[in-house]
């Protein structure tokens, strides 16, 4: 049945098969999706026409790589200001909140948490039109009172930008409370006795004992932003995210250049994965 | 010295409550109050009125897609309990312990990877010109391509791969605990594996798999590109409505009264399951 007790040879290998099954069943769309990324054919199908690097460096007339893209080039710059904006804030603001629901106390603290917790029960789908409508009758309001229109509250990079904060910051609070819940506080204490003020200790004992788990929380919020499609759908302006311009071109058929595109973002995530694996072994 | 010191955790204290008040308030609390408040608004902004919920129950299109889409999220969540408990059990508890920290890594690749290029991949796979028709026709099996792709089962096959990741990940965490002993002991006592599973492993493992339901059945009922995508134009999935009503038919107040209606079936939901299991949604998530 386990390592140690006496399996039968037909549950073994029965066992075997069915993980072997699974982990195909797992990666085939990806190596399907890499493999194509290659093939020197204007549809991302089979058959198989050659290898060719055009859909990565193509440059016209009738195959433009994802290098010589500017749609889409232009579209993943775009993912990258957002995410870099999401993950400054909610790195900032989560580790905030590690250090308010762990260090202190105060009344409705419980109520605080539940709701610190609730976006990852909200779909974000529903985190996304709320936003939207809210902000938008901020806008009005503003408007009606002081006669003045602020484009920031309509949708457009702002917008984006909040809407994905409102969840990805739970994240990286979970992250990092996971950490500070660890955190022997006699440190801190031994720092005040030895004349370090508050942001001394905050400084250089607790935020350097954090580091690992805000870089940790920072580089999680990052692919997140990164990837988001369902909250972001709704807050988008004229200038789409990469999720989303790779929606429309999926739906309505493409060339390869998605394959490409994809590859691309496969291989980073898994580096991240890795990386982001043998540093917590580290740590441990 | 002590007086000193409290103001100081006052001054700390005001520093982190400030950010963290303003976002769950600006953020979370008021948006949904707005959608709440928003949803029983006419369409031309004039006063309260049922119209939006009672267009919900008039149509049976909508509460039609409603059921299913709850229902489809259910059964979607049940395979991925019975797939998860086998995979989890062969990591933690079969495989070599090298292999297992393997495996592992190898499981949690492609929960980093968007869900779009997850989806994007699949309709490679099956659809008409697709990998899997083009193989199947060149061996012999199928004499012409078939559509695989647009119907009830790819959606759910598609929902169950793209959440599966978030029931085995709490589900290893805990089994991990469990201690083989136990599991000894039974087998000593003569118990079979059926027995096993039903009075030891599945038990043990409670609080891993309900985390892990919340959380597919949340991802599942709030997914909008598998089943649009795999699902095709019969999909009818419920966030779906709620996309046609505020970006196609600009009709945010009825897309408000949508929204709230799924997000009262989720909580409801999720409620309902923490109550039967007894378990608290402060432990559930971590």
């Amino acid at each position: 049945m386990i390592r140690t007790l006496p399996r039968s040879k037909a549950y073994s290998s029965g066992f075997k098969v069915f993980i072997g099954l699974y982990f195909a069943f797992l990666f085939a769309p990806l190596i399907v999706t890499m493999v194509l990324a290659f093939n020197d054919s204007m549809f991302p199908s089979l058959p198989w026409e050659g290898f060719t690097l055009d859909w990565f460096f193509g440059n016209g007339p009738r195959k433009y790589g994802i290098f010589n893209d500017r749609g889409n080039l232009r579209s993943i710059a775009m993912s990258f200001k957002v995410a870099l904006a999401v993950t400054a804030l909610s790195t900032v603001v989560g580790t905030f909140a590690a250090f308010l629901f762990e260090q202190e106390d105060f009344r409705f603290k419980g109520a605080l948490y539940f709701l610190m917790i609730a976006p990852l029960v909200i779909p974000g789908v529903i985190l996304g039109i709320s936003i939207l409508l809210f902000a938008n009758s901020m806008g009005l309001l503003i408007e009606r009172v002081f006669d003045v229109y602020v484009k920031v509250l309509g949708p457009g990079f702002w917008l984006v930008v909040t809407g994905q904060f409102s969840f990805i910051t739970t994240i990286v609070a979970l992250v990092v409370i996971a950490r500070l819940r660890k955190f022997d506080r006699t440190l801190e204490e031994a720092a005040y006795n030895l004349g370090a003020n508050r942001l001394q200790v905050l400084w250089y004992i607790t935020l350097k004992y954090l580091r690992p788990a805000i870089f940790g929380g920072a580089a999680v919020a990052f692919l997140m932003s990164f990837e988001n499609f369902n909250t972001t759908v709704f807050l988008v302006g004229s200038q789409a995210t990469l999720p989303i311009n790779l929606y429309l071109q999926v739906r309505d058929g493409s060339t390869p250049v998605i394959n490409a595109i994809s590859l691309l973002l496969i291989v980073g995530a898994s580096v991240f994965a890795v990386l982001n694996l043998s540093s917590k072994r580290e740590r441990n | 010295m002590t007086t000193n010191r409290k103001r100081r955790i006052k001054w700390g204290f005001v520093v982190f409550f400030t950010p963290v008040f303003l976002w769950l308030l600006l953020l979370i609390v008021l948006p949904q109050l707005e959608l709440l408040r928003l949803s029983f608004v006419g369409t031309g902004g004039s006063g309260f009125t049922l119209r939006n919920y009672l267009a919900f129950f008039k149509e049976p299109i909508y509460w039609l897609t409603f059921v299913r889409t709850a229902s489809y999220a259910i059964l979607v969540t049940l395979i991925v309990i019975v797939v998860a408990l086998p995979v989890s059990f062969y990591i933690t508890k079969i495989a070599r312990v090298r292999a297992s920290g393997f495996l592992m890594v190898l499981l949690l690749v492609p929960f980093w990877v968007s869900e779009l290029i997850r989806v994007y991949g699949w309709m490679i796979l099956l659809r008409e010109s697709g990998v899997i028709n083009q193989l199947l026709v060149r061996i012999g099996l199928f004499r012409q391509p078939v559509e695989m792709l647009y119907n009830d089962v790819t959606m759910i096959m598609g929902l169950v791969y793209t959440s599966m990741l978030f029931m085995v990940i709490p589900v290893i965490g805990v089994m991990e605990g469990l201690d083989d002993a136990l599991i000894e002991a039974a087998y000593d006592l003569g118990a079979k594996k059926l027995a096993i599973w039903r009075t030891i492993i599945i038990p043990y493992c409670m609080p891993g798999i309900i985390s892990g339901s919340i959380i597919v059945f949340m991802l599942v009922l709030g997914s909008y590109l598998t089943p649009n995508l795999m699902g095709g134009k019969n999909s009818l999935w419920f966030t779906e409505q709620i996309y046609n009503q505020i970006i196609i038919y600009f009709n945010w107040n009825q897309g408000a009264a949508f929204g709230f209606l799924l997000l009262a079936l989720s909580s409801l939901i999720i409620w309902a399951v923490l109550r039967l299991t007894g378990q608290s949604l402060k432990k559930v998530i971590k």
